[in-house]
């Protein structure tokens, strides 16, 4: 074994059984708190771990509370057939509201040119149906190793009747101890996988045997390279003259919106493949700069494996 | 592959920036972006190597802009293990923070400044390590580049260190104490090439080989009730599970149990962990038991082994507390009490000790307790809470108090 395949081996490790245990029971503590939780689905990795951690946590019981959609509209097709397909396989309640009805009663305003996404759009979607469904708690899948200022968010995040967060009123969390008390018109966001990092992600989906949807894994698809990067193409995607679709074989890291969500080339067609690939960028790109006598060698093995 | 958790703090000034950097970069924790923005950062600052302190150094950004710094989480892995470093970075808020951070911790990392030796924050952190009863406490002599990696100074300040710790430390806490430069990697995750006169640990060898699972589950068994399962459904019409997290200790199939408070028994007929049946479950594990017969529990009821006879039921007891609101702590206030998951109120009758933790002095006649402060008080509560004296068994001898208007967290609880 190669010295940066052995490195990879040595990252990908297993996933620590704690953190299953402690999401699990961040789960309890929200449907025993809060009279109408609700779990924010988007059909991505993140989010499908929690409806799994949801199930396990209340099993034999359904789980307790609705899963909840919000559409932007740009979604990709096979995302939203995994959601329809995963609430029907849990039995679970399944709330969708639209992007497109926010946009319809004037309340959002459809960006333009070719960067238009409906991310930011979304907000206004989710806050509408966190007043009509009267939810005082929302589950999400944010983990604190994506960015410096998640580091610092709690497990129970509490936020005003416009769904702002203030640093300044974070309640420290001490030992397991979650306190959701709220006033009226505050509601909590809850993260039970803070602790997790992407990794640990991967390594649960694996050792759970859990399905995920199917533009995760290497499929041949219609793109546009734009930023040096490969943009799906869809009738949702503003494209320039110059900026024609070709067909090549790619997989998604991240699953979101059509029109912000970038492939990258890949051939990777199972899990093991995919946590390799993500490691493998990322220690090699790294011995290539901090070890720079050893970096001819990593980036040719990329270039054998087609990475790139 | 298990979790160990750090708890680290102090000032910008005494490398732990630097130290935690360097712990990521050798365990190969940084991400090829992350690199990057440090490689143009530090050229910003006219740097020709790495600023290692940039990786965390987010937070001094936050506090040019005055928002409020406290416990930021850092996550990196190695093959043997999964490490979360809790970091509170020195600020005015400091006891309130660090005490937060540590609450998760089962290693203390303190810094000393190679040439400053002990300063006040030594003591103070040091004293907490030893009240929230964390069992390692690591101590880095950072800086040994700039003392020439003398053995003399290490050894002086060692002594020193050792005194103190004579005073804070209890039975079962280990402590260590390293020689290390941050800066040039010296003792981190490699032997010191400078200071071939210290045959002890790195630093990542120290937290690599500490082990910590086998105490929790020797504890006592508690297992407090966090929610009822009842699916009512036709293939489960009569099922009854109870679900939560077993806080200390194990249980096994077939041991008799009794509820508290309600003092009925019953017999473990079943462990089970999703659409798996186990034989016993340990702390820290997330089950669902049911009972052999029907009997009335609910949600913060907890269950115990019928043969321990003499499980704790506190409502008058005295705990020693650490402030954590602006809003002073005094006598005759109620809170509300969360105890694990149990909530009670609680009505706080007497302080009779405020302790000063980097002087480890304490003072009594005292009338309120402010934010940052550590004390001891005496407090009623409505319900009886079945929690273990925390010097005994930590995982169920801590409560929260909670101001029952603003609904904050306002002070951290150990029972004495």
């Amino acid at each position: 074994m190669s010295t940066k395949m052995s490195a990879i081996q040595d990252k990908i490790g297993q996933f620590p059984r704690e953190l299953e245990d402690e999401s699990i029971y961040i789960m309890r503590e929200v449907a025993a708190q809060f009279e109408r939780p609700a779990l924010l689905f988007s059909g991505g990795k993140d989010s499908i771990t929690l409806v799994r951690l949801a199930q396990k946590a209340f099993f034999p019981g359904k789980i307790p509370f609705p899963l909840v959609h919000i559409d932007t509209g740009h979604n990709f097709p096979e995302t939203i057939e995994f959601r329809d397909w995963l609430a029907k396989e849990t039995g679970a309640e399944l709330i969708v509201r639209y992007v497109q009805d926010s946009i319809d009663q004037g309340k959002a305003k459809e960006e333009s040119g070719k960067y238009a996404s409906r991310n930011v759009l979304q907000t206004v979607t989710l806050l509408d149906t966190i007043e009509e469904f009267k939810f005082d708690a929302c589950i999400g899948g944010a983990r604190r190793d994506e960015e410096k200022a998640r580091a610092k968010e709690r497990i129970f995040s509490v936020r005003d009747d416009f769904g702002q967060w203030d640093a300044k009123r974070q309640r420290p969390e001490l030992f397991d101890m979650l306190n959701g008390r709220i006033s009226v018109g505050e509601n909590v966001r809850v993260f039970p996988i803070s602790n997790w990092t992407e990794l640990d992600v991967w390594n649960y989906i694996k050792e759970e045997k859990m399905e995920i949807p199917s533009i995760y894994f290497a499929h041949q698809r219609q793109v546009i390279q734009r930023d040096g990067m490969l943009w799906a193409d869809s009738e949702h995607l503003n494209k320039e003259a110059d900026e024609i679709p070709f067909e090549t074989t790619v997989r998604f890291r991240t699953v979101g919106d059509m029109t912000c969500t970038a492939a990258v080339s890949s051939h990777a067609v199972d899990i093991n493949v995919i946590i390799e690939e993500i490691l493998s960028a990322e220690i090699s790109e790294r011995g290539a700069r901090i070890d720079d006598k050893r970096s001819e060698a990593a980036m040719e093995k990329r270039k054998q494996q087609g990475y790139f | 592959m298990d979790i160990l958790r750090i708890a680290t703090a102090g000032s910008v000034d005494d490398g732990k920036s630097t130290l935690i950097g360097r712990l990521l970069y050798e365990t190969n924790s940084i991400t090829k972006d992350k690199i990057e923005a440090l490689e143009s950062a530090s050229k910003r600052k006219g740097l020709n190597f790495l600023d290692l302190s940039l990786l965390t150094d987010g937070l001094i950004a936050e506090r040019e802009q005055g928002i409020t710094i406290d416990v930021a989480n850092i996550y990196f892995s190695t093959p043997t293990r999964k490490y979360i470093i809790a970091d509170t970075p020195g600020h005015i808020e400091y006891t309130r923070n660090m005490v937060t951070g540590a609450s998760n911790a089962k290693v203390s990392l303190i810094l000393v400044d190679a040439r400053q030796g002990i300063v006040e924050q030594t003591s103070r952190h040091l004293s907490i390590a030893s009240l929230l009863r964390i069992p390692k406490v690591i101590i880095c002599v950072n800086k040994m580049d700039l003392v020439q990696y003398e053995e003399s100074k290490f050894n002086e300040i060692q002594h020193k260190l050792s005194e103190l710790v004579s005073k804070t430390t209890f039975l079962g806490q280990t402590v260590s104490y390293l020689p290390i430069s941050s800066l040039f990697g010296q003792n981190i995750t490699k032997k010191a090439v400078e200071m071939p006169w210290f045959n002890g640990n790195t630093l990542l060898g120290e937290l690599e080989t500490f082990e910590f699972a086998e105490t929790l589950a020797q504890a006592p068994a508690r297992f407090p009730v966090q929610f009822v399962v009842r699916p009512m459904t036709e293939a489960y019409h009569d099922y009854r599970g109870y679900a939560g997290k077993i806080s200390s200790g194990t249980f096994k199939v077939g041991d008799e149990i009794r509820v508290l408070p309600t003092g009925q028994t019953s017999i473990i007929a079943t462990i089970e962990k999703f659409e798996n049946s186990l034989e016993q479950a340990i702390a820290g594990e997330s089950i669902v038991m049911t009972l052999s017969n029907d009997i009335d529990i609910s949600r913060g009821n907890s269950i115990v082994l019928a043969s321990e006879t003499d499980v704790p039921s506190l409502k008058d007891f005295s705990a020693h507390v650490c402030w954590l609101d602006h809003q002073a702590l005094s006598p005759g206030k109620t809170y509300l009490l969360q105890h694990g998951i149990h909530v009670t109120k609680a009505k706080i009758i007497q302080i009779t000790e405020r302790l000063d933790v980097s002087q480890q002095t304490s003072e009594t006649e005292v009338g309120q307790l402010n934010l940052n402060e550590i004390g001891k008080i005496s407090l009623r509560t409505a319900q009886a809470i079945s929690a273990d004296k925390y010097s005994e068994n930590p995982s169920n001898g801590s409560f929260i108090l909670i101001d029952e208007f603003s609904n904050s967290t306002v002070g951290v609880g150990f029972v004495d």
